[in-house]
């Protein structure tokens, strides 16, 4: 079994249910060719770092799936660049460990946290900054009521 | 009257000392770098969007090249841009 991660574009001018209904078509059309979906990453709607098509948003859509052999993946790369509703599109064969990032990811092992972290060590780094005396905050009185 | 003890630094004390600069990837296990990740992937680029040289992000050979093809990943699906000015 072979896992791969296609992550495609669709333009932002359709509405709600193109959108999901184009996404869909895709899911559908995996299943018919035998794949197992793994994941469907629902990105939403992000600013586009450079205009595609004369649009500057684009709806990104994330989908893992496993197949037996990746003969399939040059007819879903055909079926998406025929498609006009799809803007951009990337396909990518996931190795062990990219199989165990997007797992940990999906589990809430990677996130968010891990960032502003580094990026605070990183100024420390630079600019040393005064040890701040954090002074405890006087515990909140908790005033049982007697009913 | 400033006496020795106050007189501590007169000239930069770090200027001296290297800092060793080490690989990321390595130091804390990391052995996937998602494309999908345009903040992260942007510690590794310059202002104008290029990618910037293993002797100043202190990469291994091997993650540094795994970076440059998130990075173009990133390019192709319009998450960092191909040409920037002023980008951070």
């Amino acid at each position: 079994m072979r896992q791969y991660e296609v992550t495609f574009i669709v333009d932002p001018v359709l509405s709600g249910d193109e959108i999901k209904s184009t996404a869909k078509t895709y899911e559908d059309m995996l299943k018919t060719e035998g794949a197992v979906i793994v994941n469907i990453n629902d990105m939403g709607l992000r600013q586009l770092a450079y205009p595609i098509n004369k649009r500057s948003s684009g709806i990104y859509f994330c989908t893992e799936f496993q197949v037996e052999n990746g003969s399939m993946i040059s007819k879903l790369e055909l079926a998406l660049r025929r498609d006009e509703r799809i803007m951009r599109f990337l396909t990518v064969k996931l190795d062990k460990y990219g199989v165990k990032y997007n797992e940990d990811k999906r589990n809430g092992l990677i996130g968010k946290v891990q960032k502003p972290e580094k990026k605070s060590a990183k100024k420390d780094s630079r600019k040393p900054e005064p040890k701040k005396v954090v002074k405890p905050a006087p515990a909140p009185v908790v005033v049982q009521k007697e009913e | 009257m400033a006496s020795r003890d106050d007189i501590k630094f007169l000239s930069n004390p770090n200027i001296g000392s290297k800092k060793k600069k080490y690989c990321r990837f390595k130091k804390y296990g990391i052995k996937h770098i998602d494309y999908k990740d345009p903040d992260f992937l942007l510690q590794f680029i310059n202002e104008q969007g290029k990618l910037l040289p293993r002797r100043i992000t202190g990469n291994s050979l091997k993650y540094q090249k795994r970076v440059a093809i998130a990075v173009k990943r990133a390019r192709h699906l319009a998450l960092l841009p191909y040409v920037a000015d002023l980008l951070k």
